[in-house]
């Protein structure tokens, strides 16, 4: 028997309509009835229900998508729009970080260097990848392979997933802090082009760790955030269970993130979200990718780092003698 | 008959946690009481056990630069609202609370001045103002600084001392730290020494952007500095965190740090540092003739 599908708690009532049709066709079978306009009623209040639920998606509902344990993740991306991916090991100093991974691939015929952090699809593969949260060792191998990708001018494709850095006594110990710092840094001044597309979670430094790039890309069901709602309620709501709150505050969500300049382009998603045909999520990334690609590579040096200083420079809203910049 | 008036006690507020306020205050360490002005007067460190209190950012300037040489920019940017954000309290409002309890414009106070006769561009943040959060005004006003050292071939300082990245402003917070860490990477460029000063405490965004990007990385004694705070780490994975954990002394043992200095000596050091990473030179000290 196939195992049935993960459901959103806001999808349920789908879940609901789609059993009372599978019994009306039982029904029908079983009793040798015509009850077509009751089959056409309901398939249309279920196409209606679900045309009401993903077109009106709050941050929060947005968020979950994000997390979906049955979205595709970075590597199944990379499959699906790369071809030969030689995944290149560890910082050469003390580990080989499996929540942030990277290698060489082809992408439409061209040398590429792929940056990626990674999320597990079940227990035993989400404890080898940490849930997707790098240590020191895996923003220090991004800048290994970003470094390699400068010297033989590649292009830098990363692409981001992740709850955030790993908050551990290891991770603290070997300075997560410091390495998630000198990779902004150094991406700012990175003489190859570089491209970034949030393709689930946008975890605060974690994720900008490898996010400064001169195009940042998302998906139209990822967040980018500077804390998670969680967090963001814990600390201001003074109760975790006010994240959807949160997530409305902070406004997370891709479309308002293109609206603050945060990122160049939203990709869409098949109805419901990008699981539900990872191969048209892809598609959108791959024709959105090729596009900045070729912009960027018109550019000289010298232009595309200026650029990509200002991009970032530009960035922030506030006050000077009662104009506000933004 | 002689008349005795009561005697007036100051009561010590707790107001804003650790920073004193009565005429004594508790040094922690000793468990004794200390002259609140005695303690000022030493830049908010206790004379006898060298306890760091915070110090606000306007102090600890007034005594880190030559005398009369320090110049204030950028003093009119101020924090906006760009996401509109509301929790308990709409943000403007808290904003005006922060500046009326601390006298600041911002979480930072940045402008030129001199050390030991070296023209820097400073950078200090202020944990009284919105627990130094890192937001757009905050970012723009340290990235104007380090700007103005790349303009001024002169080195850049910032203390630091924050709880993190401005939630309130959302992802525009998040993006200061790749602004800031930017406008650092053409520092470097330029050849141009950057000293980062950790103070307690320094954490999140900040300690992952410009405070851990220092060439030189200097800290006070006893300061928390980290990328996750101690709570978050025992929350998320239940670890037990070591003894000393996450302490200015615990990463001079691991490798971030490269002094633990005392905010007595801070002046002194910098200005020698100064000396060798921008000046290069030194007058000799006075040959002895020796006669054989």
């Amino acid at each position: 028997m196939e195992k049935p599908a993960y459901v959103l708690e806001f999808e349920k009532p789908l879940r609901e309509l789609a059993k009372d049709l599978d019994a009306l066709h039982q029904k029908s079978m079983e009793h040798n009835l015509d009850v077509t306009p009751e089959v056409k009623a309901l398939e249309n209040k279920l196409e209606q229900t679900r045309r009401d639920i993903y077109s009106n998606l709050t941050p929060w509902q947005r968020v979950q998508i994000a997390r979906h344990p049955k979205r595709p993740y970075a590597l199944d991306y990379v499959g699906l729009i790369c071809e030969g991916f030689q995944e290149l090991h560890g910082d050469r100093q003390f580990n080989d970080d499996r929540a942030l991974v990277g290698g060489t691939a082809f992408f439409n015929g061209e040398a590429v260097m792929i940056i990626a952090q990674q999320k597990g699809r079940d227990t035993k593969e989400n404890i080898e990848r940490n849930f997707g949260m790098p240590q020191p060792e895996g923003y220090r191998k991004a800048l290994r392979l970003m470094k390699t990708a400068e010297r033989f001018k590649l292009p830098v494709l990363t692409f981001i997933d992740t709850p955030g850095a790993f908050p551990g006594v290891e991770s603290e110990a070997r300075h997560v802090s410091e390495a998630i710092a000198v990779n902004l840094r150094e991406m700012a001044m990175l003489k190859v082009p570089s491209i970034a597309v949030v393709v689930g979670e946008g975890g605060s430094g974690g994720a900008l760790g490898i996010g400064v790039t001169d195009r940042v890309l998302i998906f139209e069901n990822s967040y980018y955030s500077v804390i998670s709602p969680e967090g963001c309620a814990a600390i201001l709501w003074k109760d975790r269970s006010a994240a959807p709150k949160a997530a409305e505050a902070l406004k997370l969500n891709a479309a308002t993130l293109e609206g603050l300049g945060v990122v160049d382009e939203v990709l869409p998603e098949p109805f419901g979200g990008a699981q539900n045909d990872p191969a048209q999520a892809a598609a959108a990334l791959k024709y959105a990718l090729q596009k900045h690609l070729n912009d960027l590579r018109a550019l000289d040096t010298e232009t595309l780092l200026n650029a990509r200083y200002d991009r970032y420079r530009k960035l922030g809203s506030y006050e000077e003698a009662g104009v506000v910049h933004s | 008959m002689v008349h005795f008036d009561k005697p007036t006690y100051t009561v010590r507020r707790t107001r804003k946690k650790e920073i004193p306020h009565g005429l004594y205050t508790k040094d922690p360490v000793t468990g004794e009481s200390v002259f609140t002005k005695e303690l000022e007067d030493n830049q908010m460190v206790v004379p006898k056990s060298g306890h760091h209190f915070p110090i606000g950012a306007r102090q600890r300037i007034a005594k880190l630069v030559d005398e009369g040489t320090f110049s204030e920019t950028d003093a009119g940017v101020r924090s906006a609202d760009p996401l509109g954000f509301v929790d308990s309290a709409p943000y403007p409002t808290r904003i005006k609370k922060y500046e009326k309890e601390s006298g600041l414009p911002e979480a930072v106070i940045c402008g030129t001045g001199k050390i030991h006769g070296i023209p820097v561009s400073l950078a200090v943040m202020d944990f009284r103002f919105c627990g130094g959060t890192l937001g757009s005004a905050a970012g723009e006003k340290i990235t104007r600084a380090i700007e103005l050292a790349v303009a001024d071939k002169c080195p850049c300082i910032i203390f630091s001392t924050s709880g993190g990245a401005r939630m309130q402003e959302g992802i525009l917070s998040l993006m200061q730290m790749a602004k800031t860490s930017a406008a650092l990477g053409r520092l470097a460029a330029a050849g141009l020494p950057y000293i980062s000063v950790l103070t307690h405490p320094t954490t999140g965004g900040v300690s992952a952007s410009y405070a851990t990007l220092g060439d030189v990385i200097l800290a006070e004694p006893g300061a928390l500095i980290g990328f996750a705070g101690p709570r978050v780490i025992k929350d998320t994975t239940k670890q037990t965190l070591p003894a000393g954990f996450q302490t200015s002394e615990f990463l001079l043992k691991h490798g971030l740090v490269d002094q633990i200095v005392s905010r007595l000596e801070l002046r002194d050091r910098i200005g020698e540092l100064l000396l060798a990473l921008h000046v290069k030179k030194k007058a000799a000290p006075p040959t002895t003739v020796v006669n054989t």
